[in-house]
């Protein structure tokens, strides 16, 4: 049977389960957007393609799915840019459909051509230009099985539009068997076997989690662990909601911005389980002072994030929840191992954290009627009981978002970690509510960030994505400001957004609820009628213009050298 | 410290650009590369030279592995192993020096590929330290052009 390319990439959609797309058409992709109106495919217009691949990047973590976007040639396809290096820096699953000119014309300079495929080489997990219709069909197949499978990652097809109208025959799907590609699932028995034995002795040992405790969806068998033998549990930003935030064996986040007590956990442990984590600057501080006490335990997917950063006492290569039912079932066999002398021994290293949480909780200083931003985060904790769907943007309003709303569930925290995109929260929250229509769904930003993809208020409203924006409104652009404070003489250079919209009239121009809170007592009120209103909410809460996001350990120092409140 | 790889990759469009990309978008560095078919038309065989302490080579190895196109990786450094390397040298020989061009070319078993009634071009394989001092040798008469392969590499058979 004789198919265009065009129905060929819709029935191979279909295929791979994808119900709802992302994306912005143009010339030379036409004939696919027209295609996807026929099929049970809904097709999200985006008002500008960076907005579709952080809302597919959003869609596919809520679901645990793969996300997908489609946009044209040119710059349709220079739009994703910033979109596909954030999914990869933070291994999200993701597939990018990009329009071509036809082959005949790659090269020459045609309208609207970029070669996208070698833009991005260095910021997809793999990509490909589809020259023969025949190839069309398995490689879509293929970009699925490499986008989700080992550490996910974002992976682009490039359509020529030869390729889109041109006809071939169908092909079934077959089992996919790749020569050069076979992640490594199952841990090693001697490496588990060995981190249990350090486990079992470690007297002061700390989990730190990372985003591929998500990602491998294996946060059951992480607080299985953490619970059984009494680990304090601490977690990366990406790592949020891989373990119960509320429990009292987290210690929150650490790193940068981490509470005092998981950084200072980290820096006397004598053993430190990494799970599915990488060792980022931004969590270690200045290298060779990060826990310089602690025998290190790595499991991750990814070879190559094994002792890049910091030299690894055992590594295991592993999808962490195999990883971690093995060393469960190491432990539920181990006739000496018992759970009560477990808790006796880790009791002395509980008490010196306790101290640690005693001296410095995680805290802000009240200032009567000046809204605090923390305050905000805590409110919208209490009035959503800790269950909705968090986006966030980029610097204060991101790590006000991760301190203060203690994270539960895994899935329900949003947030561009590795790239760090401002712009990135508001798509990411419609696509979020795209993925989960009856979640309560909060993109907490800031007034700068905001503004990088404000556009999609418009989208939000088109396909009813009731979303709420949290603007933590203080006129700077807050965490370089925070900076500049710190360490630039209050030099407030490039960062006061002197002039910015009525957040409510903007709001309301494109149909949109807006409401405004500029003193403490009205917060409440405004998180609670956007909660009940059953439209966009864009909320404006005008905050303490000089807050700073506390603790913060300065770029290239200790993390025990932290600044407090 | 020095290390010879080689990398067995699909022979694909934009393979090779994966690779130089990796290098020079994590800084690594490439002293000399050098890439053709194998027998089976459909994989290349790279060899690649280059430096870098323990870690950074163990890193170099396992993001090359990462590379969804490449399907093997072999320090081959780290066992016995052959290395060649050619080099087209063009080399002034006039009336005076013609015959001792020749004799210093045959010492090294080299080959004159083009005659110019002012110049030969020769042919020298070699580990790279025999290519090197040929130059030295045949500098003073006077080097017009040089062309050299990156150096190629096969690990030894074992003996038993």
């Amino acid at each position: 049977m004789k198919i265009t390319g065009a129905e060929a990439i819709v029935k191979c959609l279909e295929e791979q389960g994808v119900e709802v797309i992302f994306g912005f058409p143009g010339g030379v992709i036409i004939d696919l957007f027209d295609e996807l109106e026929t099929s049970s495919i809904t097709n999200v217009l985006v008002r500008h393609e960076q907005a579709a691949v952080h809302a597919a990047d959003a869609y596919g973590r809520v679901k645990g799915e793969v996300g997908v976007a489609l946009v044209t040639s040119g710059p349709g396809a220079t739009n994703t840019v910033t979109g596909i290096a954030s999914a990869y820096c933070d291994s999200i699953p993701m597939v990018v459909f990009t329009g071509q000119v036809p082959t005949g014309l790659i090269g020459n300079d045609a309208f609207q051509e970029v070669d996208i495929v070698g833009i991005t080489r260095p910021c997809t997990k793999h990509n490909y230009l589809v020259k023969d219709i025949n190839e069309l069909m398995p490689t879509i197949r293929e970009a699925f099985h490499v986008a989700r499978t080992g550490r996910p990652g974002p992976v682009l097809i490039d359509l020529p539009k030869d390729v889109v109208i041109g006809k071939l025959n169908y092909t079934k799907p077959k089992p996919i068997k790749m020569q050069t590609y076979r992640p490594t699932y199952e841990p090693h028995p001697g490496q588990i076997a060995k981190a249990c034995k350090a486990i079992l002795k470690a007297k002061k040992p700390v989990i730190y989690a990372g985003g591929g405790v998500i990602a491998s969806n294996s946060n059951k068998e992480l607080t299985e662990l953490a619970k059984k033998l009494n680990i304090p549990v601490t977690m990366t930003l990406m790592g949020l909601g891989g373990f119960p935030g509320t429990d009292k064996l987290s210690l929150g986040m650490l790193g940068m911005h981490g509470t005092y007590f998981a950084n200072m956990a980290v820096s006397q442990c004598d053993l430190l389980i990494a799970v599915g984590s990488r060792f980022d600057d931004r969590v270690t501080g200045k290298i060779d002072d990060f826990a310089p006490y602690a025998k290190i335990i790595h499991i991750d997917i990814d070879p190559t994030s094994i002792s890049k950063n910091v030299t690894v006492d055992i590594p295991i290569v592993a999808d962490c929840k195999y990883a971690l039912t093995a060393i469960n079932r190491w432990f539920d066999v181990q006739d000496d191992f018992d759970k009560k002398e477990q808790k006796k021994k880790v009791a002395p290293w509980f008490k010196e954290i306790n101290k640690w949480v005693k001296k410095h909780p995680l805290g802000y200083l009240e200032e009567g009627d000046i809204i605090k931003p923390q305050y905000v985060v805590q409110k919208l904790h209490e009035l959503t009981k800790g269950d909705a769907i968090i986006s966030t943007e980029v610097g204060q309003n991101q790590m006000w978002a991760a301190q203060f709303y203690h994270f539960n569930k895994p899935r329900h925290f949003l947030t561009s970690g590795g790239l760090g995109v401002m712009g990135y929260g508001f798509p990411a929250a419609i696509g979020a509510q795209m993925a989960a229509p009856k979640k309560t769904v909060i993109d907490v930003a800031g007034d700068g960030s905001i503004q990088m993809n404000i556009q999609e208020l418009a989208t939000a409203r088109q396909y009813n994505c009731p979303v709420k924006i949290a603007i933590l409104n203080n006129g700077y652009l807050g965490m370089v400001r925070q900076w500049q404070e710190l360490f630039y003489d209050k030099r407030y250079a490039g960062t006061d957004l002197e002039v910015s919209p009525d957040f409510v009239k903007l709001a309301e121009a494109y149909g949109a609820v807006g409401l405004r809170a500029t003193k403490t007592s009205e917060v409440v009120p405004v998180i609670k009628e956007a909660l009940k209103t059953k439209n966009v909410v864009v909320m404006d809460f005008v905050i303490a213009r000089e807050e700073g996001v506390y603790p913060m350990v300065p770029a290239g120092k200790a993390t025990t050298e932290m600044l407090l409140v | 410290m020095k290390h010879t790889i080689s990398v067995l990759l699909q022979n694909k469009p934009g393979v090779l650009s994966r690779v130089t990309g990796l290098f020079s978008g994590r800084g690594f560095n490439i002293e000399s590369l050098s890439v053709a078919e194998t027998l089976d038309s459909g994989v290349s065989c790279l060899t690649l030279v280059t430096r870098g302490d323990d870690a950074i080579v163990e890193q170099i190895t396992k993001q090359l592995h990462k590379l969804i196109d490449v399907i093997k990786v072999v320090d081959i450094s780290d066992s016995d192993y052959v290395e060649r390397e050619m080099a087209l040298i063009r080399v002034k020989a006039e009336s005076n020096t013609r015959a001792e061009v020749l004799r210093i070319i045959d010492i090294f078993r080299g080959k004159v590929v083009d005659v110019s009634p002012k110049s030969y071009a020769v042919e020298i394989t070699g580990p790279k330290s025999k290519i090197k001092a040929v130059i030295d040798i045949l500098k003073p008469i006077g080097i017009q052009e040089i062309v050299r392969t990156g150096t190629i590499a096969m690990a030894r058979a074992k003996k038993s």
